[in-house]
């Protein structure tokens, strides 16, 4: 079929085109908002390459929280950028060097998987027709992976509850409702009934 | 229906497979905006006879068409854009929120086998779209250029992000009992019982951050209008303001036809009332529950800010996460894990 080959090229050429306007665009926010757009498209190439799980959860967890905490926090900055970018050219040898690294570690990923002895024969392995690919990852993941799973888990937990160290402070004076103590007041509690004669007061 | 296209039509295979998926679309989409349309309408009658009122009587029979001169009234205005306003993201903010309500009714099963894609994870597709809902708003808010847009935006984003923990909790809750992704399997699943019996307070918590997540009262802050005018869309008129509109009441339709298919059977019909065929089952659900949300919007006052994250974060959230543990704890101990 001709189309999901059109499909991949549509994907890919707008993941490319935003992923190039991220860092070029002036506005921080517009580069946020493409940031999203190239997510998008990379999970449409995990939908053509058959992954609909990663592909879902791509979605669900970059796109639907963390970018949108991104744009969140974008969206409240005040940055001048003509003053961020004046040290452009001082910092150009270090992100180029940065950029050689990745794409370094890019290429050796790669080749590893394209010139692999066993690779072979796992890509010539048909796909399973019973498992799904949520099936397959549980599977891998919790049985042969389970311990740099868990670990990995861990180190999201040390994260979060670090970030809750470094920005919880409590202050004094500040009144909290609490919700139980309001919920536990009887009416014997807070109000008399008292029959007030007039010209008397209470 | 392709080859029915391709016999009778003459038009090659390739041709009539798309053919029948556009007929198929807007066989989903025309009824779907039909439906919004009576919403509204519905809305304001149930709150009419909640306030002892008499809602909408003059346009159509008993007011029926109120609501299609409404929308022409939109159509007919002027769409202003204001100066100070980022256009292009000001004018995409509606239609993203537009595109995604609709979007999500490809994977909702009417009936045995009437979807318009049964596929593997619907789930999953389902909760992305809609926690993909925050953009629109969010991305108004701050394209409008306006603080009381603007708070209302963040209010929405850290509400909705907020909400969408629980329901994601909720969601594997149900996917335990069923042990598929698939939202026809999730029906299936419930043929002798429905899982709003079982497990009741998970459709509680659903419910409740349904409303949440749509927005709705008593959790409708973003556009609180007692204090930021009309919140993330007060600088929208006409049809732009009409997209937000049409993205909310059919992403509330959405929501009411999440919890019918998680909860209450989906197409499966009602005990001793059988006779009811498939896809007529799962909109009277969803009617019932729609209801529900205009019911709820004319009884309760809105929440305080900080009580709502309050309910969202430290009593939902713990809630759903003991109900997760328990409800596998009971699968895995009483060996019934669907294999």
């Amino acid at each position: 079929m001709i189309l999901p080959a059109l499909a991949f090229y549509l994907f890919a050429a707008v993941l490319v085109l935003a992923g190039m306007l991220v860092i070029t665009a002036r506005n921080p926010v517009h580069s946020v908002l493409f940031l999203i757009l190239a997510f998008f498209n990379a999970a449409g190439l995990f939908v053509l390459i058959g992954a609909e799980f990663v592909a879902m959860i791509l979605v669900i967890v970059y796109v639907g929280a963390v970018a949108v905490l991104f744009l969140f926090v974008v969206m409240m900055l005040d940055i001048n950028f003509q003053e961020l970018r004046k040290g452009f050219l001082r910092y150009l040898p270090a992100g180029l060097a940065v950029g050689a690294a990745l794409l370094a570690e890019l290429g050796l990923v790669i080749s590893g998987w394209v010139y692999a002895g066993p690779a072979d024969s796992v890509r010539a392995a048909p796909t399973p027709e019973s498992v799904g690919n949520a099936q397959a990852l549980g599977d891998l993941l919790y049985t042969q992976y389970a311990f740099i799973f868990e670990a990995s888990g861990l180190v999201l937990l040390v994260a979060m509850i670090g970030a809750i160290v470094l920005t919880l402070r409590s202050r004094k004076g500040v009144r909290r409702q609490v919700i139980a103590d309001q919920l536990a007041r009887r009416r014997e509690d807070v109000v008399a009934v008292v029959k007030v004669r007039t010209g008397e007061g209470v | 229906m392709a080859d029915f296209l391709a016999l009778h039509l003459g038009l090659p295979l390739t041709w009539a497979t798309l053919v029948a998926i556009i007929l198929k679309i807007l066989v989903i989409t025309v009824p779907l905006l039909i439906a919004m349309a009576m919403m509204t309408y519905m809305e304001r009658k149930v709150l009419a006879a909640i306030q002892l009122r008499q809602g909408p009587i003059l346009v159509g029979p008993f007011g029926l068409l109120q609501p299609f001169a409404d929308g022409l009234k939109l159509m007919t205005k002027e769409t202003i854009i204001p100066a100070g306003a980022n256009r292009a993201v000001f004018l995409v903010a509606p239609m993203i929120t537009f595109i995604l309500a609709l979007v999500a009714w490809a994977v909702i099963p009417f009936g045995e086998g009437l979807v318009l894609s049964d596929i593997n994870v619907g789930v999953l597709y389902l909760f992305a779209i809609s926690s993909l809902g925050v953009y629109g708003i969010i991305m108004s808010g701050w394209a409008s250029n306006s603080k009381y847009a603007f708070l209302g935006g963040l209010r929405s984003a850290a509400q909705m992000v907020s909400y969408e923990v629980s329901i994601g909790f909720v969601i594997i809750t149900v996917l335990l009992c069923v042990g598929s992704l698939n939202l026809s399997d999730i029906v299936r699943a419930q043929t002798h019982l429905w899982f709003c019996i079982p497990l009741f307070p998970m459709f509680v918590v659903f419910f409740i951050s349904a409303l949440a997540e749509t927005n709705r009262a008593p959790f409708d802050l973003p556009e609180g209008e007692s204090e930021l005018v009309g919140g993330f869309h007060t600088e929208y008129s006409a049809m732009t303001f009409a997209l937000f509109f049409l993205g909310e009441y059919i992403s509330m339709l959405l929501m009411s036809g999440m919890t019918s298919i998680l909860f209450l059977g989906g197409w499966q019909p009602f005990p001793l009332l059988g006779f009811i065929p498939g896809p007529l089952n799962l909109i009277i659900k969803i009617c019932l529950l729609m209801f529900v949300f205009i019911w709820v919007r004319g009884t309760l006052p809105r929440y305080r800010y900080d009580q709502l994250m309050r309910l969202g974060w430290k009593v939902f959230l713990p809630f759903s996460l003991v109900w997760v543990i328990l409800t596998s704890g009971f699968l895995v101990y009483f060996d019934k894990l669907p294999h």
